[in-house]
């Protein structure tokens, strides 16, 4: 399928991926080539088929209930780019109100 | 000057010289420190080497390393020169080097997966692999470059410039793990650990004339591995010879409870089907894994590995994987959806790059934008798009359907032969930039490689000879060939591989106009 620089930009905004107009334009094509390669797997016929997410069968494990060590805060923290009070600090994520 | 017969040996007769006291642990590791500061293009300063930066590299730098741990790779060293002298039993493979590629976490050095994403940050714990490496007393000497976030096929993704490939410094070692192969090959260390996703361990050892494996999946734990696409990714080793591989294959592999995706069923023993026979053995030719699409060299290759294998009695014969043809497209659906989960995580809140904004959304918008570089933009965008409302049935659920049919195909197949073999890669080793913008081409690399990984299979790439590169007549460059076995049962693909090896007698050693120096031919200075 041939993707519009539109649908690049809906796809970019829900990878949280701010792209360049040349970045738009230069991916347009190479994302419709890939993809309409990719869109082979569509000729096999497959609609009885059961999918496959893993190579084995993926069941839950579950651990014995005991308490460990688990990381230091601080050293998890020593890698954040931004620390306030020992939490990892992000932006205002709500507008405020207009 | 260092010994240079120590960088250019096996790790299994390293670690027999060190056991026999003919040659210290530090001894090795600073041999192979001196070739390091010689030939890698790092700037050899400080507790932690770092890899030049792009521009700074010269045209003979290998470039194999992003970080060397030299102190701790010394002081690791003298600690196992001081306990074997006072008599503590050692592993048997204590004191023998070791390159990391650089998306496995270890404590005390950068992990960066290649990316500016992760420039600078130091990760609080060890991966599983990298703990297993240190019960063995194996000594890490640094972690290695790697298309960014482990995608590619030719190391050219990296943020921190290009691995070249010893064989021809003009050429690319293959990717992703290209660093861990250049190590190897280039004399930079006898062992290196890969991941490989969909071929980034076996494509780069075809292409630098090594043994690189890809286990079953699930035997060695991902913990501390960061993640590309999870039902895929696997570690495993970079070698000179079968029996190292295997050996250092034997480390790695066991159950590990803080790996969900962990099996517990023990695999059998590597080492003990080192044989050199496959006399009586079914060996299968892959129908749909050669023709169209592989070079001519690497098809004459080929042809005379199964007339070397049915030499040493194996009956070849032909099978059908019907629908390997189609294992490439899914996985350019499913490996890309994967890791555009997976990547989300890099959002510039807890680890890494930030780059402000007034609001969260703009600044993980804005983060990711400067993190990233073209090709993991191209596989987050391929993801996204494939796991979005409208399109999830067509693309992903579809190509997962293909991997359930691929997987039908390697049983059906292994009921009827012990082992499947095919080329490893298409090509041999291309030119720096050859395919650089051209990036379903670079997909192709991986045709022959992909199906084991969507099934779960142990893979194995064993060098099978020398061939020209359509580019430059006269040219002889190394040639993969690749031995598939049925889950679990990764001796079997090593016991072929052995038997094939010692009737190969390939010399691991790069050679050729542009092939980086021996050292072990001269004084141990290296030719530049």
């Amino acid at each position: 399928m041939a993707l519009s620089e539109d649908e690049v930009r809906h796809v970019a905004r829900l990878a949280r991926l701010s792209l360049t107009d040349d970045e738009v334009a230069a991916l347009a094509p190479q994302l419709s080539e890939i993809l309409g390669y990719a869109e082979q797997v569509g000729q096999v016929a497959a609609a009885e088929v059961a999918p496959t997410t893993h190579p084995f069968a993926p069941t839950d494990v579950a651990r014995a209930d005991e308490r460990r060590p688990s990381l230091a805060r601080d050293e998890i923290l020593a890698g954040a780019p931004h620390v306030e009070q020992d939490r990892f600090a992000v932006p205002r994520i709500v507008a405020e109100e207009g | 000057m260092s010994d240079p017969s120590l960088t250019s040996t096996t790790a299994l007769e390293l670690a027999r010289r060190m056991r026999a006291g003919e040659v210290s642990a530090r001894e090795v590791v600073d041999a192979h420190l001196d070739r390091i500061a010689a030939t890698d293009g790092v700037v050899a300063d400080g507790p932690v080497w770092h890899g030049r930066d792009a521009a700074e590299l010269g045209p003979d730098d290998v470039h194999a390393y992003l970080a060397v741990t030299a102190d701790a790779a010394r002081e690791h060293a003298d600690d196992i020169d001081r306990r074997r002298a006072a008599g503590e039993e050692l592993g048997p493979y204590a004191g023998v080097p070791l390159a990391l590629k650089d998306v496995l976490t270890m404590r005390g050095a950068p992990t960066t997966c290649g990316s500016r994403m992760l420039e600078g940050w130091v990760p609080p714990y060890d991966a599983t692999v990298t703990t297993s490496l240190r019960v063995a007393d194996v000594v890490v000497l640094g972690k290695t470059n790697m298309d960014e976030f482990a995608m590619g096929s030719s190391t050219e993704n990296s943020a921190y410039g290009d691995t070249r490939n010893p064989w021809d410094l003009d050429r690319v070692p293959g990717g992703s793990s290209g660093g861990s192969a250049a190590a190897v090959a280039g004399l930079l260390a006898p062992w290196a650990i890969g991941t490989d996703t969909g071929g980034s361990i076996r494509q780069p050892a075809a292409l630098t004339g090594l043994v690189g494996a890809k286990p079953t999946y699930g035997t060695v734990s991902r913990r501390g591995l960061v993640a590309f696409a999870s039902s895929l990714d696997q570690a495993g080793p970079f070698a000179r010879t079968v029996e190292d591989a295997a050996a250092l294959q034997s480390l790695i592999q066991h159950h590990d409870e803080r790996d969900s995706t962990s099996i517990r069923d023990t695999v059998p023993d590597l080492m003990g089907g080192l044989v050199g026979d496959v006399a009586g053995m079914r060996i299968g030719v892959v129908r749909e894994l050669q023709g169209e699409g592989y070079e001519p060299g690497v098809e004459a290759v080929f042809a005379a590995s199964l007339e070397r294998l049915a030499s040493l009695g194996a009956e070849i014969v032909e099978v059908s994987l019907p629908h390997a043809p189609s294992g490439l497209p899914a996985y350019y659906l499913i490996a890309p959806s994967e890791a555009s989960s997976n990547l989300a995580r890099f959002d510039g809140v807890r680890y890494g790059l930030r780059v402000d904004a007034p609001t969260a959304e703009e600044m993980n918008a804005a983060t990711r934008a400067a993190g990233f570089g073209p090709e993991v933009k191209r596989r987050i965008m391929i993801g996204t798009h494939a796991l979005s409302s409208g399109y999830y049935d067509a693309y992903y659920l579809q190509a997962s359907k293909v991997r359930t049919l691929i997987a039908q195909d390697f049983r059906t197949a292994f009921g009827e032969v012990d082992a499947l073999v095919s080329p490893t890669s298409p090509t041999v080793a291309f030119g720096l930039g050859s395919k650089a913008d051209d990036p379903l081409a670079m997909y192709l690399n991986d045709v022959a490689t992909v199906p084991a990984s969507l099934a779960g299979n142990p893979a194995l790439s064993v060098p099978a000879g020398l061939a020209e590169a359509p580019d430059a007549p006269g040219s002889q460059l190394p040639v993969g060939l690749q031995i598939m076995a049925p889950l679990k049962r990764d001796d079997v693909m090593y016991r072929v591989a052995h038997a094939f090896e010692q009737a190969t007698g390939f010399d691991w050693r790069p050679r050729g106009p542009r092939a980086v120096g021996h050292g072990a031919d001269t004084t141990g200075e290296v030719a530049r």
